[in-house]
């Protein structure tokens, strides 16, 4: 009896000294709610500073040079976004992340958005999870082989090894290719881009598979670049473009018309360099395009003149595609489908209205 | 007592001097936290799963994986569901948990026993393998395998043959076989009865001659037929093929087994081996001096001392530690993804991101090298059992 008795009474005591405890633990967990319901939006202003998931590896993407300076087509994107939310193009931080890491590091809160060759689909869109902002480069899946192996189409790789990333759409896609002309070949799937290029390189796999652009951007690192083709394959089709986490409107809205603006901004034929002339315009559109007339940008939770600072900063969407992959840079890739639709490609912008 | 038992008048300073008070107190306080703990953590991942629009659940294990896997134990297509897929990765995963153990024991042994040897080269070349393989990462030793050991091998039409047996090249290593799976599993499945067999013959045979003094030559003899059956099966009944080189490179018949596996068993083997030959040191180090003196004073070479005298009792010291390193080397099973073979985790990786769903994906990860873990040490636990001093 009096053991019982005993074991009441600690366990009474303990619980009131809990209890203090345990009402905080719910304040807390209130405001993890609270702030969970909140927009990233508000997150990043708080900060300062944006978190941005890239690649790191793919010159022309996302490179990070000796210095540590990142550039490309999806590090400009990322800078766009800072200066729309920030009015500074510096104020990121990116985070280097591989294709299997990149999704659990976006539902986590690690980065506030993905701008890292990510391909638009429909199971990362509704069962991933994700929300898949306007595409930034229009690409399909391509085969890198060695000029001498005598492999000139997909069915020539029976009994063939075939390098590839794990975690990637290109992964699925080969799959499904393969299954399609009903031949049987070799998978060797690594975790990292890395380390299946050096596979390919030092020859465990006949073929390299991934988005085109980034073959033709990684073969420029490979020891030999000049013993190494493409196929004249298209596999599938990639539209890759920056991505942030479902059910958070408010940031992907910000997201995904910063990107329009880009696009948007050539259209008009705003430059970094002539971005000051439009002051003051006639042109009603561009006005409301640059925020000096209207409520666009604060009505996103930006401010007005947001697409003003990112043009001036990073530049449109022409220059930032010529400076990375395009005919400035050692790429020279031609616009191709990545031309606006006024020049008969699929770069389209909604209106600003 | 100081105090009522029936409790009329509560004496809150006799309870709080009361010594069993704050044992239950602390233990109720602990259990509390852990508690507290867990709601917070486990009401987190609710409230974020709720937030993202999605229930836990493991239904989506029946969806078709759709990715194509290069190496596996058992039928997969790629349309199969996302659970055979696992299953696969779980397979490739045990052929190299098996073969490792298997491998680090022999390896482990030889090496630690050697450190003992009174030959100088035999000798420090078991403490330079220690103290090289045990302070390099393991990750660091799989790419230094696979890369620079295995990826300097030559291209399949340049490919080395190995005494007409089997061939290297940078895919894979080529070995007889077994013409089917089914025979292959039999004549492991003989080995294993043969020398569980012989196992418990000799150990009758022993007892007979200490017991009766008699010579023991019947249960020899069982001995020699059973190995010259286990033999026969093995040589006739297995249907060998045996590789052979394609004009132009590459190889049909044998078993190929593929670079990834080669390199992740070798780095494994290697790096747990390390650790075992220190323990295995640290085993035959603790049997008293005594032990040997008094054995060499019998007449019995240094052989036969190790053999029959110092290692049984050193076994006492071993088992125990073995244990863990078995299940290091089950764990470190998982960094072979790294080097691209497809064992459970790099297919739940794989898995996890092509259906968005880590938390329960990695639940199925952890139970599976938990009951693995767990399944080691049941079984060490009766190993370590049955050498421990039986008091008589």
């Amino acid at each position: 009896m009096r053991k019982w008795g005993l074991l009441a009474a600690a366990l009474g005591l303990t619980m009131a000294a809990c209890g203090g405890g345990t009402t905080t633990t719910a304040d807390g967990g209130e405001e993890g709610v609270a702030t969970a319901g909140g927009s990233r939006l508000d997150v990043v202003k708080d900060r300062g500073q944006l978190l941005c998931g890239v690649d790191g590896g793919i010159p022309g993407f996302s490179f990070v040079d000796e210095s540590g300076t990142y550039s490309g087509i999806d590090v400009d994107v990322c800078k766009a976004v800072a200066a729309a939310v920030l009015g500074d193009a510096e104020a990121v931080e990116y985070r280097r992340l591989d294709s299997t890491e990149r999704f659990t590091a976006l539902s986590g809160g690690e980065v506030d958005m993905l701008s890292r060759n990510t391909t638009w689909t429909v199971s990362r869109d509704t069962s991933v999870g994700l929300e898949f902002a306007p595409t930034t480069f229009f690409d399909g899946q391509g085969m890198l082989v060695r000029a001498d192996s005598g492999i000139e189409g997909l069915e020539d790789f029976a009994g063939q090894a075939i390098c590839v990333e794990t975690g990637t759409t290109t992964e699925l896609n080969l799959t499904d290719q393969m299954r399609q002309i009903s031949v049987d070949f070799e998978p060797v799937v690594f975790q990292d881009a890395d380390a299946a290029y050096a596979a390919y390189a030092e020859g465990r796999c006949e073929g390299m598979t991934s988005d085109k652009s980034q073959l033709v951007a990684r073969r420029s690192t490979l020891p030999n670049p000049d013993e190494h083709v493409l196929l004249e394959v298209t596999m599938s089709k990639e539209p890759l473009g920056p991505v942030t986490i479902n059910n958070d409107s408010a940031w992907f809205d910000v997201v995904k018309w910063t990107t329009y603006g880009l696009i948007q901004a050539e259209e008009f034929g705003i430059t970094a360099e002539n971005v000051a002339t439009f002051e003051g315009t006639e042109n009603p559109d561009i006005a409301r395009f640059l925020g000096a007339e209207g409520t666009l940008g604060t009505d996103m939770g930006l401010p007005n003149d947001f697409m003003a600072q990112v043009i001036s900063q990073v530049g449109n969407y022409g220059e930032i595609y010529e400076r990375n992959v395009g005919l400035d840079s050692q790429f020279e890739l031609e616009r191709g489908q990545n031309a606006l639709w006024t020049e008969g490609g699929l770069m389209y912008s909604p209106p600003f209205r | 007592m100081a105090h009522d038992s029936g409790g009329k008048s509560f004496d809150l300073k006799a309870m709080l001097r009361d010594e069993r008070f704050w044992k239950i107190a602390f233990q109720v306080i602990t259990l509390l936290v852990v508690f507290l703990l867990l709601s917070f953590f486990l009401g987190n991942l609710n409230r974020n799963l709720i937030q993202m629009g999605r229930a836990f659940g493991f239904s989506f294990l029946l969806n078709p994986a759709g990715f194509s896997i290069g190496e596996s134990l058992i039928q997969y297509r790629p349309n199969d569901p996302y659970w055979r897929a696992l299953m696969v990765g779980l397979g490739n995963t045990l052929t190299l948990v098996a073969a490792g153990i298997f491998l680090t024991t022999l390896l482990g042994t030889a090496a630690g026993v050697a450190s003992f040897s009174k030959n100088w080269l035999v000798h420090r070349l078991s403490r330079i393998y220690v103290g090289l393989v045990r302070n390099v990462p393991l990750l660091l030793q799989l790419f230094f395998w696979y890369f620079a050991i295995f990826g300097a091998l030559p291209s399949p039409d340049e490919q080395i043959g190995v005494l007409g047996l089997g061939f290297l090249n940078n895919r894979g290593v080529y070995i007889p076989w077994a013409s089917s799976a089914v025979l292959a599993v039999l004549g492991i499945a003989a080995t294993i009865g043969a020398a569980i067999a012989a196992f418990y013959l000799w150990q009758w045979r022993t007892k007979i001659r200490i017991e009766t003094g008699a010579g023991g030559q019947a249960q020899a003899i069982a001995v020699a037929v059973l190995g010259l059956v286990w033999l026969a099966i093995i040589v006739f009944g297995m249907n060998w093929t045996v590789p052979e080189g394609v004009e132009g490179g590459g190889v049909t018949g044998g078993l190929r087994l593929s670079r990834e596996y080669v390199a992740a068993l070798t780095s494994l083997v290697f790096y747990t081996s390390a650790f075992v030959a220190e323990i295995v040191r640290a085993g035959i180090q603790s049997v008293s001096k005594g032990q040997w003196e008094a054995a060499r004073s019998l007449g019995l070479h240094a052989g036969i001392v190790m053999r029959l005298v110092v290692f049984p009792q050193a076994l006492r010291v071993i088992i125990p530690p073995m244990n863990s390193e078995y299940m290091n080397l089950t764990k470190n099973t998982s960094l072979a993804f790294a080097i691209a073979f497809p064992e459970m985790y790099s297919v739940a990786t794989t898995t996890y991101n092509q259906t968005g769903r880590p938390v329960e994906v990695f639940v199925v990860l952890m139970a599976t090298y938990l009951i693995l873990c767990l399944l080691i040490t049941l079984v060490m636990n009766q190993f370590n059992r049955a050498v421990q001093f039986k008091e008589r």
